[in-house]
């Protein structure tokens, strides 16, 4: 394996993927580095899962380039899949067994044998804190714990580089915190990680760098900080006004703020100083039913780039 | 969590995924004895030693043979093809879109090509045993004649491949379970009854008989007993295995292609 130490973990260029008429990936390019977390954010149906399914070595490309740990995946897909660990969006495990029988079954594809199966599935069911469960058909299981055997089956084969499609959709905050903190773990151990999320706390949280997609396409990539000074003001004013829609609010808010974003629900001041805004606001007779002020996160980036929120 | 080489094991990627099918029904084969094995016996025991009497009082031997050896090979025959059919459908759609364990599969180094033959050969394994234990109980009821017998386990794994590897191809492009219904009602219940399972071909009125001879589980039915008996000419033994082979071929080449279709596009 001493081809792959050097030069990116994954390189993808001008990908596109076409179903039917439908172009799920519209030609987007992007390169990984080894032990690096890199995030795909974006709405449902920006071709998030379509791409994940290109970088697992799973899907073919019908256009573009792709380098996977130095191979290519259309001759050495196998030999890919092999060193790859996969998270998908659904857990795909089989509920009527055991949590342990789920992992050493899924070991075997990779043609593991049986002593080395049991020994990882002891490691993995620790790492996941699943260990007191080990017997329990995987039915029984919280979402969360779930999750988390999910991660452990895909550790199995003791991957290079883990993919996972939407790791906390679903979960409760709990359970996020814990599952982000082993994925920590498992980054510091050297494990290049690759997220697709809609939720900007996750992608800002858990990735060194990301990408931006929105209807197949990659709107901006950067590290999360870079990418809200770069698109957004320092902080935002969230006012929301005692009105059926904020769409007729007739106010000259524009004066107050770099930009103002309206939305059904709210409308958003970016600006530097957020208090000093409301100060403003006030002073000149302003008064909202609620107010609050925060810092910009990639939500109002991709608010900023598509014209439109993460989560609808 | 060090990256140690690999050590591998040596197994072939489809015997992997045969290795998961019989791992999984290590676990959840209680369900399944009473159909395969008990149901069959049930049959045999009512039908052949039941209707049998009823039958050697009015016509004496069919085809020369008492109603329960009569039909004992013909109940080989169906339990095969239902084996075949209750292991491909369901089964495989829930695989494919409900738990997707395929999908997880394919995202292995296994290829869909793999996953497939190592569904089939799942199948085979299990048309074989349950071929075995009743090639044994109906011997035990005298209805075997022939060192031809041992090859009825044979023929049970060939009829639920036959019947198995188009049905899995099917199930591979299905998207909802609706048509399952549809098949096993107007397919497999008429088959079951009309293959002369349980009376011989003379008994249709001469235009049915090719019909009856177009039926894929007539083909089986009729290997069963000529393997039962020994009695049968070279002729129409081939003939029974070449519908049964086709069937089985036919059905892997498409299932090929949905299943690549389902799994990686």
């Amino acid at each position: 394996m001493n081809d792959v130490t050097s030069g990116p973990i994954l390189e993808a260029r001008d990908l596109v993927k076409k179903f039917g008429d439908f172009e799920a990936v519209k030609g987007v390019s992007f390169t990984i580095e080894r032990g690096e977390s890199f995030g795909f954010l974006g709405p449902n149906g920006a071709g998030k899962t379509s791409t994940m399914r290109m970088i697992s070595a799973v899907s073919t490309p019908t256009s573009g380039t792709l380098s996977i740990l130095g191979r290519d995946p259309l001759a050495d897909g196998a030999e890919i899949r092999g060193r790859l660990g996969v998270v998908p969006q659904e857990d795909t495990l089989e509920l009527e067994l055991s949590v342990r029988l789920n992992l050493e079954m899924f070991g075997r594809y990779f043609d593991i044998p049986r002593p080395v199966l049991r020994e990882r599935a002891n490691e993995l069911l620790e790492f996941t804190q699943l260990s007191d469960r080990a017997n329990d058909k995987v039915d029984d299981l919280s979402g969360g714990m779930k999750r988390r055997l999910t991660i452990a089956r895909a550790l199995m084969n003791q991957p290079e580089l883990l993919i996972l499609d939407e790791p906390t959709t679903g979960l409760d905050p709990q359970a996020r915190h814990l599952l982000w903190e082993r994925l920590y773990r498992l980054k510091r151990e050297g494990v290049t990680l690759i997220i697709t999320t809609h939720y900007m706390d996750e992608a800002e949280q858990l990735c060194d760098r990301l990408v931006v997609m929105d209807h197949g396409s990659i709107v901006a990539e950067g590290a999360p900080r870079e990418l809200i000074a770069h698109h957004s003001t320092r902080e935002v004013v969230e006012l929301r006004f005692d009105v059926e829609s904020h769409d007729h609010v007739d106010l000259p808010l524009s004066n107050f703020a770099q930009r103002v974003e309206v939305l059904p629900d709210r409308i958003l001041l970016y600006v530097d100083e957020g208090d000093t805004t409301l100060r403003e606001l006030h002073a000149a007779g302003i008064v909202p039913a609620s107010a609050l002020v925060r810092r910009s996160s990639l939500e109002d980036v991709f608010l900023r780039l598509t014209g439109r929120t993460l989560v609808d | 969590m060090s990256l140690s080489p690999q050590v591998k094991a040596g197994a072939p990627a489809w015997l992997r995924s045969w290795h998961y099918h019989a791992t999984y029904y290590a676990q959840t084969w209680r369900g399944s004895v009473a159909s395969n094995i008990l149901f069959p016996i049930f049959f045999l025991a009512s039908l052949g030693v039941g209707v049998g009497h009823l039958v050697s009082a009015h016509t004496g031997l069919v085809q020369g043979q008492t109603y329960l050896h009569f039909i004992a090979p013909s109940i080989l025959a169906t339990t095969a093809m239902q084996l075949g059919e209750g292991e491909s459908m369901w089964p495989v759609l829930a695989a494919v879109k409900w738990i997707r364990s395929y999908h997880a599969a394919a995202a292995t180094p296994l290829e869909p090509e793999d996953i497939l033959y190592g569904k089939l050969s799942w199948v085979v394994t299990r048309a074989f045993v349950t071929g075995v234990v009743y090639t044994i109980v109906i011997g035990s009821f005298g209805a075997l004649e022939s060192w031809w017998s041992l090859t009825l386990p044979f023929i049970g794994a060939l009829i639920a491949l036959a019947f198995s590897a188009p049905l899995v191809a099917f199930a591979a492009r299905s998207q909802s379970d609706a048509p399952f219904a549809v098949i096993y009602r107007f397919g497999f219940v008429p088959m079951f009854l009309f293959s002369a399972t349980f009376y011989p071909i003379s008994a249709y009125p001469g235009y049915l008989r090719p019909l009856v001879q177009l039926v894929p589980l007539y083909h089986g039915v009729a290997l069963a007993r000529a393997a039962a008996y020994g009695n049968a000419s070279i002729g129409p033994v081939l003939c029974h295995v070449a519908v049964l082979t086709v069937m089985a071929a036919l059905g892997i080449a498409w299932g090929r292609r949905t299943m690549r279709r389902r799994l990686v596009d």
